[in-house]
């Protein structure tokens, strides 16, 4: 392992091409937990805002008038205002307004954390796409399909459960994707409230080691291949869960 | 089987030798020959998935075919030294959804080859496309856009179209089959017309009654072979294949 | 003798008639609700006056609340928002200069791209996608931070020194992820133009050149546009980014504002300003696209 990373020392040396996060144990560390970070911060925003999404349309159908408006009023909210201004706005000026809590050393700390108040964020702002994403989903699917599963027996229950949401969850899965996409490119906006994600933590280590240009080519490399990933798999899942015939092909 | 050339006193405008042309793994064309004399009206039948579509695409060049040859008034079609300009100026097509350009009105959707490719005068293709409006009986609806016309009115149009590169032939792809009963006759008026003023025609149809009063040959294709062909009054009357007589009770 | 009287209203029929058949239908009633109309009541011009009165709700209780609390001696936060208005709102224009500039940018090249992932040509094809899926797949802000690291300060071309000031550094990191959304969205577009266009284009002879430009790009301008302004829009949205990366716009000026004045109650006040300016001018646009694509729909 260790000729490995020597190769890399060799290559400062020859070239000047410093790839201190290869090479270097303390910053090998801390940018793999930065990477997790980034990866825990996105599967958690996404559960999240898959909830989030849920109960909104359920809300949406609504017969009561207000608790519909008070839903798009979300969704407007949420979709026409800049997310990094929603993210500062939940974690400075709503962070004022949360009570304090003293931690283990006698300071006073607030009570949620960076990382909980990007969670809060992120997971309101891909909740609003969502909300749409599943309305449109379960409406694609035609009302004559519910009535002949009910003239077969089933409740309005059963009916959504075993008919309705297998095949709205097929038309939406593609935005779903999308989204999900987008929530990964949106974590990096966790850096301006210090959340040790992965563009935090490779800037704190540009400061320390000067080798910008090396850790933003590592970085869009970084991105556009975990994205890449992401996309490659969710393109096998869609396909893997395709019915023949159905929908657009 | 005679062969659809024994009573050619010259050489056949459209000649279609051996050939073969696939999609990826499926064959769709395995083997078809025939020739068409200049001023011959040929229809060709057969089950979708025949070939019948795909082999008027080669003959204009927009399919490439994988062996064999097809010539049109000598030229090449599949040469790929042949500038495709001249091929188009002889054939004509039409198709069956119209494919009309939507964002120009019927006038100028005649207008726009001539001018743009064979870059005649404006004046000139102007007065030749209110000919051609006339000759279809669209006359009035020079200004409307294709999104305003009924298929029928469309298609004519379409006809129109093609009729401006003053082709030597013209192909029909089921021209009339997205089109309602009413306005299906319109069309097929059309094409009589063409036919009865000499133009060499090559049409895929399931208009039976038309083809058996119009067509001087007739071809039946399955699997992406010619299975049957003859003269209208043998084909429709006597035919000697088992797979025609069944096609034929079915569509009859 | 039986001439209907026109000033005679219509019969009003009790709503719990025992009879149902005589009830005046109500769209939505039954189970299978329509929710199309549903949102198409929800997106009525008269909802968009309620989301911003819950805006300025939500901010005005916040500032009243905040002055509740506050002494006499400082002036109180709805004056001291006012005050510092015209500067935030330059900032919010220079937001917008720094939007149109993007887009204008992303929006040339990525036309261009668009149209090179369809040549005919595999490795012009292969290079424009490519390049077209890297730069989607990277977040903006990585953009961002790229260009204003990897950007001369200066360019000497000539011996004329043209400096590069932080925003343009900015308006090029933006106009990246720009340039490839409108490449996937032209691309799109034209892959929505029916194969028969094509078809019948190449039966007349015209020429590829001639065909893009005579008869498929012509058709595809309308489809292009509503998510091309919804790309604006999202753009506009992203402008705030640059704040991070030491540009002055809005959201750096209300950081200074904050930092200069020190009270805590500002915060809530101020970045509801702020969300409230971003959702005067996006908002309008995402109703504009909906209408634009419903029109579009009913015409094709």
């Amino acid at each position: 392992m260790e000729a490995f990373f020597d190769w890399f020392r060799w290559l400062y040396n020859e070239t000047g091409i410093n790839l201190t996060f290869i090479y270097d144990a303390f910053d090998r560390t801390r940018l793999l937990k930065g990477f997790l970070t980034t990866v825990w911060l996105s599967a958690v925003c996404l559960v999240f805002s898959v909830i989030i999404g849920i109960v909104g349309a359920w809300l949406q159908g609504s017969r009561l008038k207000w608790t519909r408006r008070i839903v798009q009023g979300y969704i407007q909210f949420f979709r026409n205002t800049p997310p990094l201004v929603q993210l500062y706005f939940f974690y400075f000026a709503l962070g004022s307004l949360m009570p304090k809590v003293q931690n283990d050393w006698g300071g006073y700390e607030p009570m949620l954390g960076n990382f909980a108040w990007a969670v809060i964020s992120l997971s309101f702002f891909a909740g609003s796409f969502n909300v749409e994403i599943f309305r449109s989903g379960i409406e694609a699917v035609p009302t004559s399909t519910i009535e002949a599963a009910e003239s077969l027996g089933y409740t309005r229950l059963k009916a959504y459960i075993h008919i309705v949401l297998p095949l709205a969850f097929r038309v939406c899965l593609p935005a779903l994707n999308n989204n999900l996409v987008n929530l990964v490119k949106a974590t990096t906006l966790a850096f301006a409230i210090a959340v040790p994600e992965m563009l935090y933590v490779s800037s704190q280590i540009w400061s320390d080691n000067v080798n910008v240009r090396e850790m933003m080519t590592f970085l869009l490399v970084a991105y556009v291949g975990l994205v890449g990933i992401l996309v490659w798999a969710m393109n096998r899942w869609e396909r893997a869960i395709k019915i023949p015939g159905y929908g657009s092909q | 089987m005679p062969e659809h050339t024994d009573n050619f006193k010259e050489t056949p405008f459209v000649s279609i030798t051996d050939v073969y042309q696939s999609f990826g793994d499926n064959q769709v064309i395995k083997g078809i020959s025939f020739n068409v004399a200049k001023g011959e009206v040929i229809c060709i039948i057969g089950p979708s998935g025949s070939g019948k579509s795909t082999l008027l695409r080669c003959i204009n060049g927009l399919v490439k075919i994988d062996a064999g040859s097809i010539k049109v008034k000598n030229l090449e079609v599949h040469d790929p030294h042949l500038n495709k300009l001249e091929l188009r100026k002889i054939v004509g097509m039409v198709f069956q959804q119209y494919n009309l350009f939507p964002h120009k009105t019927a006038l100028q959707n005649i207008m726009m080859a001539p001018i743009h490719v064979l870059r005649q005068d404006a004046g000139e293709v102007k007065d030749r496309a209110y000919g051609l409006m006339r000759k279809v009986r669209l006359e009035g609806k020079e200004e409307f856009y294709p999104g305003e016309l009924s298929g029928g009115q469309q298609q004519r149009v379409a006809i129109a179209r093609s009729l401006a590169m003053n082709p030597e032939v013209m192909l029909f792809d089921e021209v009339t089959a997205a089109l309602d009963p009413e306005t299906v006759k319109e069309v097929l008026v059309t094409i009589r017309d063409l036919a009865e003023e000499g133009m060499t025609c090559l049409l895929v149809t399931h208009e039976m009654g038309f083809a058996r009063e119009l067509a001087d040959h007739m071809y039946f294709t399955e699997n992406g072979v010619i299975v049957e062909h003859g003269p209208p009054e043998v084909f429709f009357n006597a035919p000697e294949d088992p797979r025609t007589k069944e096609f034929l009770s079915q569509i009859l | 003798m039986f001439r209907r009287n026109p000033k005679r209203r219509p019969r009003q029929v009790n709503p719990r008639h025992r009879l149902a058949v005589l009830l005046p239908t109500r769209p939505g009633v039954t189970g299978a609700s329509n929710a199309d109309q549903k949102f198409s009541q929800l997106s009525s011009g008269r909802l968009r006056a309620i989301h911003l009165l819950w805006l300025f709700l939500i901010f005005g209780a916040s500032a009243f609340g905040a002055g509740a609390q506050n002494g006499t001696d400082q002036p109180s936060i709805v004056m001291t928002i006012l005050a510092w208005t015209p500067l935030l709102l330059k900032g919010f224009g220079f937001n917008i200069l720094i939007s149109f500039m993007s887009m204008a940018f992303g929006t040339a090249i990525g036309s261009v791209l668009g149209v090179l992932q369809i040549s005919l040509l595999p490795p012009v094809r292969f290079s424009s996608r490519i390049l077209t899926q890297f730069f989607r797949n990277s977040p903006w802000l990585v953009l961002l931070f790229y260009c204003m690291f990897m950007l001369p300060f200066e360019i000497t071309v000539g011996g004329l020194r043209i400096p590069f000031p932080d925003w343009i550094k900015a308006v090029i990191g933006l106009s990246l992820p720009v340039m490839a959304n409108v490449a996937e969205i032209v691309r799109g577009a034209i892959n929505s133009i029916p194969s028969g266009q094509w078809e019948a284009s190449e039966s007349l002879a015209f020429t590829r050149r001639q065909q893009i430009w005579l008869i498929i790009m012509p058709q595809c301008y309308k489809r292009m546009l509503p998510p091309w302004m919804n790309l604006y829009a999202i753009l506009t949205m992203a402008t705030v980014l640059a704040s991070i990366v030491g540009v002055e716009e809005v959201m750096t000026l209300a950081g200074q504002v904050l930092a200069a004045d020190g009270r805590p109650e500002l915060l809530v006040p101020i970045y509801s300003f702020v969300l409230l300016w971003f959702f005067a001018y996006c908002y309008p646009i995402a109703r504009w696209t909906i209408r634009l694509e419903r029109k579009f729909v009913l015409n094709t």
